[in-house]
């Protein structure tokens, strides 16, 4: 049963990609930098290059770490659905199959300044 | 004639007799069935309602007489605060920022209880349990109206208090207290009686309304006090008839067990992460401490509830399946969610502030395996950009947690320093969340939980990212009610003010 209920019952999810006037939503983490409190959520267009979400709001968004000057984009290890994945900076989002409300999680192994400080 | 005269009055039992079981009849010409159409899709089995017991015995006109009584008190108090300048009389104004999430997050809950409880009342077939729900549901509506009365008169004063139910309808971090009650009210009425009648009033009011009474006692504000103790005596009854409930679902039928079970499974997480505010006002928001949000759970989590569950086991109930889970979270979540609070206080109808080195201090005593570890150096960090006049903002919003529909802000149990992230897909969609506990509650009713509105995403589809619009939509009046506390109008009030009334300025 997927909802306890008197008689069928089917919900409407409320966050369909439809909702989103053609963007989608993309969820980007670093991972072991917790400054930032929460995965960051972007609403971008599936056309996006990959390499623009990077050098675009990502980069602008990772600026308050000190780590951020350090990260070498080529380098970092990605994931996509917390499996390793490997995204074509060249491709769009859709291209990368990064698909409306997916979490795409970044690794810079060896940067981590707040959390050696202490 | 040899009428036999009756006497004057009922005596108490006979009255409570009249008064309550007496109220009920048995129908002739609609079937029970009819009558009450929702108290068997939810599977739970009830063989004899009159074995549900009253334990206060306490009857309408009495009921009246006690809350008159208590409002009256209660009223006076708040007009002679209202008179000798109580809103001076708060230890710092930094305090308001708890009683503004609170009047944004909670009250509303009291009046979502209010309409709960008279839907309760009037789907239960019993009497002694219609009674009783009506009366929680008139309590639960007081609670609102006192709420809302005693800080209305921080509302002349500061900034942030005027626009609660909006606030409440629209704006990110109340939405984890509404969608629990949006989940209670959307549930049938047992569910609803674990949800609300235990797992707020039995399990979480104690971490919730104590430290936050005591906390207002400390920090000066009679008012909440008052509110507080007025609201004190129905608490009891409220617990009672929880616990009543549960003890009776499982005394009727052993098949109830396992339906109960999972409730309180559920019902214990979503508390949980309601609770995530209650730790940050504790640990961040009281200028004066009364104790840590680690020590009021060791009180009231760890003993209170410990000694609950022990007195339930009798009846094959174990601890709830996120217990162990949320006591890895304890020393955590206070710091995890006033970080968030600060790097997105462009988007809240408070203050937030970066703590100062003695709170540093305080919370390094307070959570030594933890607070110096993980937390001072971003705190240090986050001071180091307000010098350089580059304060942090993080507008990179965040991702909410479909169920609970906080920011996911919250850790892998066993690992603090990486980020908890969890997803399903449904029906071809993904959904995130932000622990194995709100995960779980989605899986086992998705049609239910993908509905949620989040407020997050909601920026994007109803207002196409337009933040000053939304901040329109959700009341809040951007340069006055958010931002940092250091140089904001409520602190350049306090002080003014404050030294009028303390010296000769």
């Amino acid at each position: 049963m997927t909802v306890k209920s008197m008689k069928d019952y089917v919900g409407v999810s409320r966050d369909r990609v439809e909702n989103f006037n053609g963007k989608q939503l993309v969820y980007v983490s670093w991972d072991h930098h917790l400054l930032f409190a929460s995965p960051f959520l972007l609403c971008l267009p599936p056309e996006t290059p990959f390499a623009e979400l990077v050098s675009g709001p990502l980069t602008a968004l990772v600026q308050p770490d000190p780590d951020a000057a350090a990260v070498d984009w080529s380098a970092v290890e990605w994931l996509k659905d917390n499996a390793p994945f490997t995204p074509d900076f060249s491709r769009s989002l859709a291209a990368n199959g990064i698909g409306h409300k997916d979490q795409i999680r970044f690794r810079t192994p060896g940067l981590n300044a707040l959390l050696n400080a202490a | 004639m040899d009428m036999k005269a009756t006497k004057k009055k009922l005596g108490m039992k006979e009255r409570y007799r009249a008064l309550t079981r007496d109220l009920g009849w048995e129908s002739s010409y609609q079937d029970k069935d009819a009558i009450f159409p929702y108290v068997n899709y939810e599977g739970i089995k009830v063989h004899d309602w009159d074995k549900w017991e009253d334990p206060f015995r306490l009857t309408m006109d009495a009921y009246w007489k006690y809350q008159a009584e208590k409002e009256r008190k209660f009223y006076a108090i708040i007009d002679a605060h209202a008179q000798n300048n109580g809103h001076l009389n708060i230890t710092d104004a930094r305090y308001l920022s708890a009683l503004k999430i609170f009047l944004q997050a909670i009250s509303p809950g009291e009046y979502a209880a209010h309409k709960g409880f008279a839907r309760a009342g009037r789907e239960f077939p019993g009497v002694g349990t219609q009674v009783a729900c009506q009366m929680q549901a008139i309590d639960e509506l007081r609670h609102a109206q006192t709420q809302i009365h005693a800080m209305s008169n921080y509302n002349r004063y500061y900034d942030g208090f005027h626009a609660f139910a909006d606030a409440r309808d629209r704006i990110w971090y109340t939405s984890v207290a509404r969608s629990f009650f949006d989940d209670a009210m959307s549930a049938g009425p047992f569910e609803f009686m674990i949800a609300i009648g235990f797992s707020f009033e039995y399990v979480l009011t104690n971490l919730l309304f104590v430290p936050f009474m005591s906390g207002a006692a400390y920090n000066g504000d009679m008012a909440t006090v008052t509110f507080g103790f007025s609201a004190q005596s129905d608490e009891a009854r409220h617990m009672t008839l929880g616990l009543e409930c549960i003890k009776f679902m499982l005394e009727q039928d052993p098949d109830n067990l396992p339906i109960v079970q999972a409730w309180i499974d559920k019902w214990f997480w979503r508390g949980f992460r309601v609770l995530g505010l209650v730790s940050t006002m504790m640990d961040y928001m009281l200028p004066k401490r009364v104790m840590s949000w680690r020590e009021a759970w060791e009180i009231y989590g760890v003993e209170n509830g410990g000694a609950l569950f022990k007195d339930l086991a009798r009846y094959g109930i174990r601890p709830p399946k996120g217990w162990d889970d949320a006591e890895k979270a304890i020393d955590h979540m206070s710091h995890q969610f006033m970080l968030g609070l600060y790097q997105w206080s462009f988007g809240t109808s408070f203050h937030s502030w970066i703590p100062s080195d003695e709170d540093m201090d305080w919370l390094s005593a307070k959570y030594p395996d933890t607070f110096d570890k993980y937390y001072r150096p971003r705190w240090a960090h986050i001071k180091k950009l307000k010098a350089a006049g580059t304060p942090f903002k993080n507008y990179g919003l965040a991702r909410l947690c479909q169920c609970c529909q906080l920011p996911s802000v919250f850790t892998e149990p066993d690992d603090p320093t990486l980020t908890c992230h969890r997803e399903t897909v449904y029906k071809g969609e993904k959904y995130q969340f932000c622990s194995d506990g709100c995960k779980d509650i989605f899986d086992n009713e998705p049609e239910k939980y993908i509905q949620s509105w989040l407020p997050m995403p909601a920026l994007f589809s109803e207002l196409g990212g337009d933040v000053g619009a939304w901040m329109n939509w959700v009341s809040l009046r951007d340069g006055d009610d958010n931002g940092d506390y250091d140089g904001s109008t409520d602190q350049k009030h306090f002080n003014e003010w404050r030294g009028l009334a303390t010296s000769n300025l």
